[in-house]
This record gives structure tokens, sequence and C-alpha cells, in this order.
């Protein structure tokens, strides 16, 4: 079977620790962690966590019935690519490209991204889209030289609520 | 009920009592003193003093395999703490029901090296349910609430709670709550009619099926529901070492343990069934052996509490998530429907199949020259105690001379480490078995390099005069890492001569027990009549065998389950 990956997102309590429980599970049951990004919800007690996970083998149900043993984990779902909308947020400092920086502008602007600094040999952008066209993105400003960047990892949510959420 | 102010250590006792406690398995330390100091006027409790703390967890451990009942155990900071890990990970993978509660530093000294400090929440998080540490004595009670629920309920296990010194020294009201409340502690989703028909219209036209029964019947306790459903389906019934006992070995339908050094008709059976049920079992690969080569021509009913667990190593065709003690009478009822509606398939020809594997391929051994052999003593104290003791075993080729030839026939009997194979468990395994079955005979199959393991425990057997006979299989060797030295490894013997040390006999003599030894086939009748005999605190026999018999069948490792070496 070849590897798939796939999106869960995890609604837990917000307790010292959570995010190591979780991590930890993966680690030892041999489930490859891609990306995770965990941030407060509507209900202050609860966080919600968005994990990439790339799998080898194992059916991701066996993910989802592993994690919810853990006691903090109220409900864990994958997210199907259709019902879910995806973001991640990137900071990237490039080199200046050979046209200064109206060429960095021109392409910022096709990638909704914005600039927000520049100094006489780099400039820093911040840019929110899917994790596909920030991948994109990262491919053209490599032409230019990457000096260093961070991205946060995809956040997903539902298009609409599920029935037992 | 009125509150009360009482420190942080005091409420802990306060918990322990009301939650029903009868023992505890400790060593106090540094930090602990505050709880040692509180159970010092604790008349319900009964603190049984370790001398080390991986005993204490293993007898907490026998003490919850014999009762049913939780099984407390107690460690100071840092190395008291890590000392438990063996036996909370033996848990773990046994689903015992164990707290384990460890002192730590104060807070304000959490985090930098102090003096016997350890991440221990850290450390048993892969091992345990869940952990705590206790930041806000406040919580505590509700936490310890928590433990005691989450330990017990759903599939057991063990469950942690870390108390930092300041919160045991730490004022608070004190009120224990009635129940857990919190969306966490949510039921399972109840099964739907509709896979109790699937399963019991699988089970009606199954013409080749196999009952699989694991240690999740003990844990339920469903000793009648399941034999409610053995003899309405007059399936043939296999176990894993855990399952013996949750039908009674000498019940016409049994064929015992099957797996890596089951019985090779018990294999055969399973290997060509076309239906297995599964129940309180996880098809572990001690009994699948290589799993793409697993009952190949099988469908799968899997009941179980543990959703995880359904097509985690197996697919099943039919789950049904629950208390196997409710479950099992639902499939027996829907089963019968079936019948009712469409018949039942005749078994005669697979009975008559399976009756022809066990006679061709019995177990058996044959005692004869001057060397006693490991199933001969197995055998002969099995005869010798009615098949009715409690038998604890370490870990290694005598347990699996244990599990093969004392054959149990109630529940709660055969006390080992399964999922872990922790060597040291029988000696701790006994003692916390007789503590909470004071009037039951508690016997030991033990090996010469398990017990050695362990053996500081016997100050704590002898102290309380607990009389358990624990009987050491001694080939002078590591007996099954030699067999598979002499099987797949050309007879390398790397590591594994233990020798002639110590002396069981003097040893056993040196913490107050009585030693004995056996040597011949001749004199080990007599031996055995003397251990049982003895009532004064604990027996140690020395028992010689032969130093290189093999405990056969054995599946080869990588092979399927039906390819087995031995066992003619």
């Amino acid at each position: 079977m070849a590897a798939t990956t796939h999106t869960i997102s995890l609604f837990v309590e917000n307790t010292p620790g959570v995010l190591v429980r979780i991590a930890g599970l993966f680690v030892r049951r041999g489930f490859n962690i891609e990306s995770i990004a965990a941030g407060p919800t509507e209900h202050p007690e609860f966080t919600r966590i968005t994990i990439v996970v790339r799998l080898e083998s194992k059916p991701v149900e066996q993910v989802l019935k592993q994690v919810q043993k853990l006691l903090p984990v109220l409900s864990a779902r994958e997210l199907q690519a259709q019902d879910r909308v995806d973001r991640e947020l990137m900071l990237v400092r490039a080199h200046l490209p050979p046209g200064g920086i109206d060429e960095a502008h021109s392409v910022v602007r096709r990638y909704n991204a914005r600039i927000l600094d520049i100094s006489n040999a780099s400039f820093l952008v911040e840019a929110t889209a899917t994790p596909e066209e920030l991948d994109t993105l990262v491919a053209l400003l490599n032409t230019f030289g990457i000096q260093e960047m961070c991205r946060t990892g995809r956040v997903s949510l539902e298009r609409r609520p599920q029935a037992n959420a | 009920m009125p509150t009360e102010t009482l420190t942080g250590a005091a409420a802990l006792v306060r918990c322990l009592e009301l939650e029903g406690v009868e023992f505890v398995f400790g060593h106090p330390g540094g930090a602990t003193l505050p709880i040692y100091d509180a159970l010092y006027h604790s008349k319900k409790l009964h603190h049984v003093l370790v001398r080390h703390e991986q005993a204490g967890a293993h007898m907490a451990e026998g003490y919850a395999r014999a009762t049913g009942k939780v099984g407390v155990c107690m460690a100071t900071s840092g190395p008291g703490a890590t000392n438990l890990v063996t036996g909370i990970a033996d848990a773990y993978m046994d689903s015992t029901p164990m707290v384990a509660i460890t002192g730590n530093v104060a807070q304000a000294m959490i985090g930098t090296d102090a003096f016997q400090e350890a991440d221990i929440v850290s450390i048993t998080m892969p091992i345990t349910k869940h952990n705590w540490l206790v930041t806000d004595a406040k919580e505590l009670p509700r936490i310890m609430k928590e433990a005691f629920h989450l330990a017990r309920s759903g599939r057991p296990g063990p469950v942690l709670v870390d108390i930092p010194k300041d919160v045991q020294n730490t004022l608070i009201d004190f009120q224990y709550p009635k129940e857990v409340s919190g969306t966490r502690y949510r039921a399972l989703p109840k099964p739907t009619s509709k896979q109790f028909q699937d399963a019991a219209s699988l089970m009606r036209s199954a013409s080749r099926p196999v009952l699989y029964l694991g240690g999740g019947i003990h844990s339920a306790g469903a000793y009648d529901e399941v034999l409610d459903l053995v003899e309405t389906t007059g399936a043939p019934v296999v176990t894993t070492v855990h399952g013996k006992g949750a039908l009674p070995e000498s019940h016409r339908q049994s064929l015992a343990m099957f797996g890596m050094h089951g019985a090779k008709f018990a294999n055969y059976t399973v290997q060509n069934s076309d239906l297995l049920v599964a129940v309180g079992a996880r098809f572990d690969d001690r009994v699948t052996g290589r799993l793409a080569d697993f009952a190949p021509n099988a469908k799968i009913v899997h009941l179980d509490i543990d959703p995880a667990e359904i097509s985690k190593n197996v697919a099943a065709n039919v789950s049904i998530i629950g208390d196997v003690k409710e479950t099992v009478p639902e499939l027996v009822t829907a089963y019968k429907r079936a019948v009712e509606k469409y018949g039942k398939t005749d078994l005669s020809a697979w009975w008559k199949q399976v009756d022809n594997w066990r006679e061709m391929f019995p177990l058996r051994y044959r005692q004869e020259g001057d060397k006693i052999l490991p199933q001969y003593v197995v055998d002969l104290l099995h005869k010798k105690t009615k098949g009715e003791a409690i038998v604890a075993t370490g870990v290694g080729e005598h347990q699996m001379f244990a599990a093969q030839y004392y054959r149990t026939s109630k529940p709660r009997q055969f006390i080992t480490s399964g999922g872990l194979g922790t060597m040291g468990f029988c000696l701790p395994a006994a003692i916390g078995a007789q503590f909470g079955k004071p009037d039951a005979l508690v016997i030991g199959i033990d090996g010469d390099g398990s017990f050695q393991m362990t053996l500081q425990d016997l100050a704590t057997a002898s102290k309380a005069k607990l009389p358990i006979k624990i009987f050491i299989v001694n080939n002078l060797y590591l007996g099954m890492v030699r067999q598979w030295q002499e099987l797949f490894f050309e007879e390398r013997y790397s590591q594994v001569l233990l020798g002639d040390c110590p002396d069981f006999v003097k040893l056993a003599e040196a913490y107050g027990c009585l030693g004995l030894r056996a040597q011949t086939p001749e004199e080990l009748p007599g031996i055995i009549d003397r251990a049982l005999a003895h009532k004064d605190g604990p027996v140690i026999v020395d028992v010689r065998v032969k130093e290189d018999e093999c405990c056969y069948p054995i599946v080869r490792p990588g092979g399927a389950l039906d390819d087995m070496l031995g066992g003619e």
C-alpha cells in the first residue's frame, strides 16, 4: 500500500502537556507527523490541533482510535479534502532579486502576500494561503535565494458543521 | 458530608481509604515523608513495606489479578519512581488495574535537576492510561477519584499520580467527589442490533468455527456468559495465556492454549477455521504467528471493549465494541434466534477433524531417567494441588510449561506476565495474590533466572509469614534464550549459563523461609508434599531439572502459526 497523507483535526483539553502526549503517541506508533499546529478555540478550555500525518501502511482509522484513547482528547476526526478549507502562514526572508524591490513587489502581489521588511540586500515576506500555494511561492523565492523561513503548518476547518462535532 | 481540613498527604490517605484500598505496596523516601507520616495513623490501610519498588508494582499487579480490584503501589521521587516503571509497563501491556503513587520534589524545585528528582510523568506517559502531576492540592481528591475510575473502567490499566512535596504539605478542605465529572469520561456508543445479527449469522453458518478467548473475559468477569456462548455454539475453544481459566480447561470443548507454545492441535484448529470469534483478546503476535498467513480462510468476529484493538492487527468482518459481560449474552441471544430461523450448521465433521488432531498431537513428555523434566514438575504440582491453586509464574520456558501443563478451571488462577514478559514477576505477584486471597493456596512456578530478578522481596513474604510456595524450575540456564540459541543460532550459547549459584536453599533460610531441594524424580513428590504442608511462611523449592529440555511445540520465528517445530 502506498503512503497516504491525512489531515486530522483534534479537539482537546487545554491543559499542560497535551501536545506532548499526542506527539508522543504518534511517534511511538509510527504515525509520521508532517505538520502540527495547535491554537485556542471558541471555548477557552479547549484547543484545536491540526495534524497532517503520513501513513505507510496503517489505515487512518487506527490513528483516530488510538488518539481518542488519550484522556484529554475529546474528539478526533479526519477532514476530507473536499469538506475542508486549508490555510498556512509563512514568513520568508529572501535575497532581493536582480530587479530590486520593484520586482520583489510584483512577485509578491501575484501571491497576495505582503512585504513586511526591506533591507538593501533582502526582503521579508508574509504569505497566507493553502500549503500547496505556499510551496509554489517558496519555489519561486528560491530562485532569488532564501535566507531563512518558517511555516506554521496546515490549519484546517470544515466548511459545514458535522453532525457529531 | 462536612468537609475536614487536611494536608494533601492526609487527604491522599483518606482518598485511598474511601476507595476501599486494602493494601498499599510501597517504599518510603524523602519526597514522601509527609505521606508516610499521614499513613502512620491510618487504621484502614495496610501498607506492605517492600524491598524494591519494582516488586511493589508487581505485588499490586498480583493483587489486582487475583482479586479483580485495583492494585496500589507507592514510591518516592527519583529512583523510587523509576523503579516502578517496569511494573507499570507490565500492567499496561496486560491491562491490569493499578494506581501508582509517587512523591516528587517541591514544585519550586521541579525542573532544576534537584536531588532525587525525575520527570516520572513524562517517563510513564507511554505506559499509563493517563497520569497526573498534582500542582494544586485542592485538585487532589478529584484527581484520585479519576485515577481509580480510569484504572478500573473500560479496558483496565495503570495510572500514575505524582505529588510534589509542597502539595503534600498544603492544607485543603477535603471532600471526596461522588463521581467523576466531565466530558472525557464518556460512555462508548452501544453496538447496533445489526452487528449482533451479522455476527450471529456468520456463527450459525460457519462449518469450522473457533472461539478465541482472551484476558478481557477476566477483566469483565464474564465467565457464566462465556460458558453459555461456548455450550450454545458447540464450537472448539482456544485461549491465550491470559485467557486460561476463562473456560475451565477440563471442559470437553476446550483446546486450551494456542500460539507460539500452544498445542499443535490447537494451532491447526485455528489455522483451518472458517470463522474466529475473538472475545476479549487482541491478536497478539505470540498467538497469530506471521500475520499474512494467520487463519487464512477465517472470517473474524471481534468482541472487545477497546475500539482501537478492532482491526489493529487483524481486520474484523464484524466487530462488537463493549463490555463482554453485556455483549456476549446479547450475541448468544442473536445466535439462538438465527439458529431458530435458519437452522444450525452441523459441526460433527469439524469436531472429528479437531479430535483427530488432538489424538495425533497431544502435549506430552516422558519422565524417565534420573533428571527431572520441567513438564513433570508442573504436572505433578497440578495433581497435588488438584489444579486449584493460584499459580504465579516468571517468564521463560518454565512459564510456557506452566501454561501448557497446569490446566486451570477457575477464574483468576493463572497470574503471569504475558504482554511485557517480565522476568521477576513470579515472587512479588504471588505475594500480592496471597495478600488479596489470604485463604487461597498460592504457588509460584519460577525460573532460576527470573527468580533472581526480584528475590529481595523474600523478606516481605517472610516478615508477613505468607504461606506461598515458590517452585524454582532450576535448569541453571536462561532456558528460553538458550532454547532459541540451540534451535536458531546453531547452538552458540552466548551468555545464558547462570550456573549453580546461588544456593537457593541457603538463600531461603537466610530470608527466614523454608528451603527445600529436589534433585531426582523419586524425591520430588515427597518434597512437594512437604512444601504444600508448610503453613508458617514461605517455602522455596529448588527443583533441579534437565538442563537442556526445550519447550515444544514452538512456532518458528517469523513463521505461520501452523509452522511448528516439535510437538509430535
